[in-house]
């Protein structure tokens, strides 16, 4: 057991995860993934590099992973944009890989030092293209560090990037960390191909095949076959290939997508939160609750591929929908998609985390 | 009987996709002489690319594995490659525009960092694949199609430059000095560390047709013409040097290399726990 802030326990959380390659650049409030990656990764054989910015460590970290690495990297909001490009190569050539995202307030460099949950539809939608994405919110220490580990299977069984949506208040402050027994953890490993087969396409989720195998891989950011060949005239090539990386996810959603619910089965009022701002928010629940109104709450654990089903179910018989969450309602709008009640954003942005009160005070004066 | 290169390509993919003329052709040609004269087994090359024509030099045609990048990221994709698997040869090959244009920053911190890898920087003067625009290698004064009126800038010495940024091995040549190139390839795929050449190679198609070399020859005789041996540089005056190329090797040494220097902290690490 230790009492460590956030972004150790996400560094302690890919360690146990198997973690041995990572690739990254200082920023504030990620640093610390870094710094003690940079500590921890050789005594396990790992390797620690400090790229020239976040554009080559996204590179670093795609390159490590089809020579045989399990690797991450980890950012916060400028990086994040810079690494967005190469984000989309992973989708499109289906390299499992795992980016922390330390949320800190912007747009650009905004309050650096500061935490906010602005880049929620960054990681859906940062990069360019239609693709699916996998994003997870922790919102407690120990959360981070098995969030990592879940981060990193999730990305192995769908050959997929995973972001692991954390911010400056959970990356920062300090709480105690339970470390599992390695030996009963779960730890899914790479799914490699036997023999030489195509491991772009043939399944929804094709097995890989790494370097140095004597199998001549082709990997391409331009659309291509199944066997890896560029091909980026033939309509049906690029639909087949597009669609297959979109519904590979999509399709898994009931599989991928967790969440918490509390006091929902009497519930006339939701509130719907994640991280950070979910601390807040179950305060706020409490107080609601014990004054007698009859509301529920939904933590966001995935934030992508979203929670529709459960929103959707639980939406129909609320009368309105609070979302408190740092920024200014991007969770909020997707929600409106899914269910036919009144969703108000309970936003907070400046850097200083919601209170009780004001979550409290806000419901209370819009029900 | 099937000419004994072809082992190396991807022969079904052929033929290439280059213009009437190119120079990738030949920088392929002399790397799969390179790597038949070196004995080097296809299995231990791995191939890392950017964007551009001269990308699709290995990429596709070279059978071996290969990572086409994104654009300008080739050394930062090849630095993972490497740091995982040391064992193998790590190639880089890519464009003036893809590595010292958008890719800059990785080519000079990569010599820095002096990382075992060869890198073929083929230099054609311009963006070629998307018709010819103006790169940080075109000549002062050049047009093209996004200089009109005459390129306002000057061009990267860009072998001088990755010597200074701390490679052990940097060299110029053109695709009409053939026999230095393949020697200068088998010499960097040789070398331990970070190891260099930039190539002066034509673009009969977006670069020479504007500047009234139409034919991939006319380009070739320029090189020849114009090439100046860096053994040779005392013989000329500074006025006799402007224009020319300064071609053969720009810097040859040792420095620990980065992959070992990694390696030797984990053996020190994992025996200290």
């Amino acid at each position: 057991m230790k009492f460590v802030q956030g972004d150790e326990a996400a560094a302690y959380g890919a360690i146990f995860a198997g973690c041995n390659f990572f690739a990254g650049y200082p920023i504030t409030p990620a640093s610390e993934v870094a710094e003690l990656m940079s500590l921890e990764l050789p005594k396990v054989d790992g390797y620690y590099i400090q790229m020239e910015d976040e554009i080559a460590s996204m590179g670093a970290v795609i390159g490590s992973v089809w020579a045989g690495g399990k690797s991450m990297t980890a950012t916060s909001g400028p990086g994040f944009s810079l690494m967005q490009e190469n984000i989309g190569y992973a989708c499109m050539t289906e390299t499992p890989c795992v980016v922390v995202n330390v949320q800190r307030s912007g747009p650009s460099t905004g309050q650096a030092t500061k935490g906010a949950q602005g880049d929620v539809m960054q990681a859906r939608w940062g990069t360019h293209g239609d693709h699916e994405m996998i994003a997870l919110a922790p919102n407690s220490i120990q959360e981070t560090f098995d969030t990592l580990i879940e981060a990193f299977n999730l990305s192995e069984i769908y050959r997929n990037p995973v972001m692991v949506m954390t911010d400056g208040e959970i990356g920062h402050i300090r709480e105690k960390l339970v470390f599992p027994d390695p030996e009963e953890l779960e730890i899914i490993p790479r799914r490699l191909a036997e023999e030489k087969i195509d491991i772009f396409g043939g399944e929804r989720i094709p097995p890989m095949i790494e370097f140095g195998m004597g199998s001549q891989v082709h990997v391409t950011g331009s659309t291509h076959k199944s066997n890896g060949m560029r091909d980026v005239s033939t309509q049906s090539v690029h639909d087949e290939l597009v669609r297959r990386i979109y519904e590979k996810i999509d399709s898994n959603r009931e599989n991928i997508v967790r969440y918490k619910t509390e006091f929902i089965d009497d519930a006339e009022y939701l509130i719907v939160s994640y991280g950070a701002s979910s601390r807040p928010a179950y305060g706020a629940l409490e107080n609601l609750r014990k004054s007698g109104l009859k509301i529920g709450f939904l933590r966001l654990i995935t934030l992508w591929p979203f929670a529709d089903r459960i929103i959707s179910e639980t939406g129909k018989n609320m009368k309105k929908i609070f979302v408190p969450e740092m920024n200014l309602g991007q969770i909020s709008r997707e929600i409106e998609r899914f269910v036919t009640c009144k969703v108000i954003p309970v936003s907070k942005i400046g850097g200083i985390p919601h209170t009780i009160s004001e979550i409290e005070t806000k419901i209370r004066s819009n029900l | 009987m099937q000419h004994h290169l072809l082992k190396y390509l991807r022969t079904e993919l052929l033929p290439t996709a280059f213009c009437t003329g190119c120079g990738c052709g030949t920088v392929l040609n002399l790397f799969c002489h390179a790597i038949d004269e070196l004995k080097l087994d296809p299995d231990d090359i791995i191939s890392v690319t950017g964007i551009g024509c001269s990308s699709w030099i290995p990429s596709p045609y070279f059978a071996g594995d290969t990572l086409h990048t994104t654009h300008g990221r080739s050394i930062a994709f090849a630095t993972g490659v490497k740091v995982m698997k040391p064992e193998k040869k790590v190639v880089v090959i890519a464009g003036d525009g893809d590595l010292s244009g958008i890719g800059g920053n990785h080519l000079i911190h990569a010599a820095r960092r002096n990382i075992d890898i060869t890198v073929l920087l083929v230099n054609n003067y311009v963006y070629g694949m998307t018709g010819g625009q103006v790169s940080p290698a075109t000549p002062y004064e050049t047009s093209t199609t996004t200089t009109p009126y005459g390129n306002p800038e000057h061009p990267f010495e860009i072998a001088e430059l990755v010597a200074a940024a701390g490679s052990v091995y940097s060299a110029r040549w053109t695709t009409y000095h053939i026999f230095h190139l393949k020697k200068a390839i088998k010499e960097a795929m040789n070398k331990k560390g970070f190891a260099f050449i930039e190539i002066f190679s034509q673009c009969p198609t977006s670069y020479g047709r504007r500047v009234g070399l139409r034919e991939g020859i006319d380009i070739l005789k320029e090189f020849k013409k114009n090439s100046v041996n860096i053994k040779n540089l005392k013989k000329f005056t500074e006025e006799e040097l402007e224009n020319k190329i300064v071609v053969g090797k720009m810097i040859e040494r040792s420095r620990p290399e980065f992959v070992e220097s990694l390696q030797d902290v984990n053996k020190k690490v994992m025996e200290e726990t």
